[in-house]
């Protein structure tokens, strides 16, 4: 049925709306094709489709050698020490600045403005977050790989130091983001900061604050996967070691394995957050 | 008094309620953590040695001359904007074969799968648990360098996290208008495209725009496996030890970060008032 026979009420009254938008969208993508180098058709070029081709035709079977999977199952292993070493660096890293960043956490905040020397600490320890997370952990690795050498260090460094401005702020976030009034009036009544966050802040927000942990632990274990590309040890260095190699066996060993590594930590960490409740 | 005799709600809450299993989990995370720094082998000693903390001041002072050059910062901007555009259409991409995959992934209205459900639904993790990165050194084999590769790397990746939230979203649709009309005898493709559709896409596109600003970050370090932009200029200069050039590189990165965070705080700001 075209739209000339239907009768008006049942006719789209957005229509010429719609197509307009549309086709001024198309003209704005232009330039964000050409900039991109889009062409599709690289992959139908018949000596690229015969590479992948044959790559792809190497994924089944996935290599299942003795020798490989131990392999295997050492770099899964290291992907997860790495994850778990670079947020317990970050961590060591993240909760001295976040006590000293939070706001709640001052005296002088609570008569009216902060003092300067103190707001000067607080804004100077809140660029050092932002320049901490605002570089990729990636980019990270790559300077460290430089630094230490290839290897797990320049991993944990680049992990630790990224998570430790993620942590810090989102830390001074759900601290701050909870009823001040169980705190103030510890600090009111002469307790100590420590016995302030120990008894005020803690309490309302650790539930919180640990599910938070819990989740940026799987994230780790996701980006420390990757780091290997750039030399980091674990798993992301055996793929690209068997990638370079078109080894499609070996590859498709190593994805499945990586999948299932996320799905696993997913689950784990589901459990996790619902222990520490 | 002693604290027994106060009512329970008077006495301070314990910052964790401790009880059997948590001291399990606390000994599994203690356990976990030890081995994994024994087992890494992580050379502390070296690292922390007066030679490491040399180089590494070396390199330091190193990457604070960024070099200044007008040809090579237009060579920057133009990397810049190469980022910009393959998150850009990475993400539009994405949103359109998300939604493509998020109609057979969602359950319909009286909570029946259709026969695609389980396999769309296994395509979507599959796709959204490949991280980008990966997508890109494996499209590589059979696209060649470049940020072709970088823009297709990201589109794979946010089709399958956005697919899952589209389909979730269409799920928890309200249902008024879609039952209105289904009452009228429309039929169900016109009753999403004139019904469900119009009342999930402002939180559709918030979605895709929240993806978007993890995409330009993601953008610029795809180019370190060969995937274009600002990555794969990082990649080649440090490749070459050229550290004035690395160093404006890694600048151009931070200040591109900077200012989409900072967009996109403004806008969330400007959207909540």
């Amino acid at each position: 049925m075209s739209s000339t026979t239907r009768s008006p009420h049942l006719r789209d009254p957005a229509w010429l709306g719609r197509v307009f938008w549309a086709m001024a969208a198309l003209a704005l993508l232009m330039p964000a094709l050409v900039a991109t180098e889009f062409k599709p058709w690289i992959f139908f070029d018949p000596d690229n489709l015969k590479v992948s081709m044959r790559f792809l035709a190497d994924f089944f079977p996935p290599a299942l050698g003795s020798e490989f999977l131990l392999l295997v199952v050492r770099e899964t292993w290291r992907t997860v020490a790495i994850a778990t070493a670079g947020l317990t660096l970050a961590m060591i890293l993240a909760i001295p600045l976040t006590l000293v960043s939070t706001r709640i956490l001052s005296i002088s905040a609570l008569s009216g403005r902060m003092h300067f020397l103190p707001s000067c600490v607080r804004q100077i320890v809140r660029w050092l977050l932002i320049f901490l997370r605002s570089i990729p952990e990636l980019i990270w690795a790559l300077v460290f790989v430089r630094v230490v050498g290839l290897g797990p260090a320049a991993g944990v460094l680049a992990i630790g130091l990224t998570y430790a401005g993620m942590l810090g702020k989102v830390y001074a976030e759900i601290l701050e983001s909870g009823d001040a009034h169980s705190t103030q009036s510890i600090l009111r009544n002469g307790g100590s900061r420590l016995q302030a966050l120990f008894f005020g802040l803690l309490p309302q927000n650790s539930a919180e604050l640990t599910s938070y942990s819990v989740y940026r632990w799987e994230c780790a274990i996701r980006s420390s996967a990757v780091l290997g590309f750039v030399g980091a040890g674990g798993l992301g260095q055996q793929m690209d070691n068997s990638m370079k190699m078109f080894n499609g066996g070996e590859v498709a060993t190593l994805l499945i394995v990586f999948m299932l590594l996320v799905w696993l930590s997913d689950l784990l960490s589901g459990y996790l957050r619902k222990v520490m409740q | 008094m002693t604290r027994a005799h106060l009512p329970t709600h008077a006495r301070p809450r314990p910052p964790i309620r401790w009880n059997s299993s948590i001291y399990w989990v606390i000994i599994g995370i203690a356990v976990l953590i030890a081995l994994s720094f024994w087992t890494l082998d992580l050379q502390l000693a070296r690292m922390l040695s007066i030679d490491s903390a040399v180089r590494m001041g070396k390199f330091l002072g190193e990457l604070l001359s960024p070099t200044l050059d007008p040809k090579f910062l237009s060579k920057l901007g133009v990397a810049s904007l190469e980022t910009l555009a393959m998150s850009a259409l990475g993400s539009l991409i994405a949103a359109c074969l998300g939604l493509l995959l998020a109609l057979p992934a969602s359950k319909t209205t009286n909570g029946v799968k259709s026969a695609w459900y389980s396999i769309t639904r296994l395509i979507l993790n599959a796709f959204r648990s490949i991280p980008e990165l990966v997508w890109a050194a494996l499209l590589l084999i059979s696209a060649g360098l470049g940020p072709f590769v970088g823009t297709l790397a990201l589109a794979f990746h946010t089709t399958g996290v956005l697919g899952r939230l589209f389909a979730e979203s269409i799920e928890n649709a309200p249902q008024g208008a879609a039952q209105a009309l289904r009452i009228q005898g429309v039929n169900e493709g016109r009753i999403f495209l004139f019904a469900t559709l119009p009342t999930v896409l402002p939180q559709l596109v918030s979605y895709s725009l929240y993806r978007w600003e993890n995409n330009i970050r993601a953008a610029a370090v795809l180019g370190v496996v060969g995937g274009g932009g600002l990555g794969q200029m990082l990649a080649f200069h440090m490749g070459l030890f050229q550290m004035s050039e690395t160093s404006s590189i890694l600048i151009a990165m931070i200040i591109l970060v900077v200012l989409v965070d900072a967009l996109s705080y403004l806008a969330r700001r400007l959207m909540s008032r």
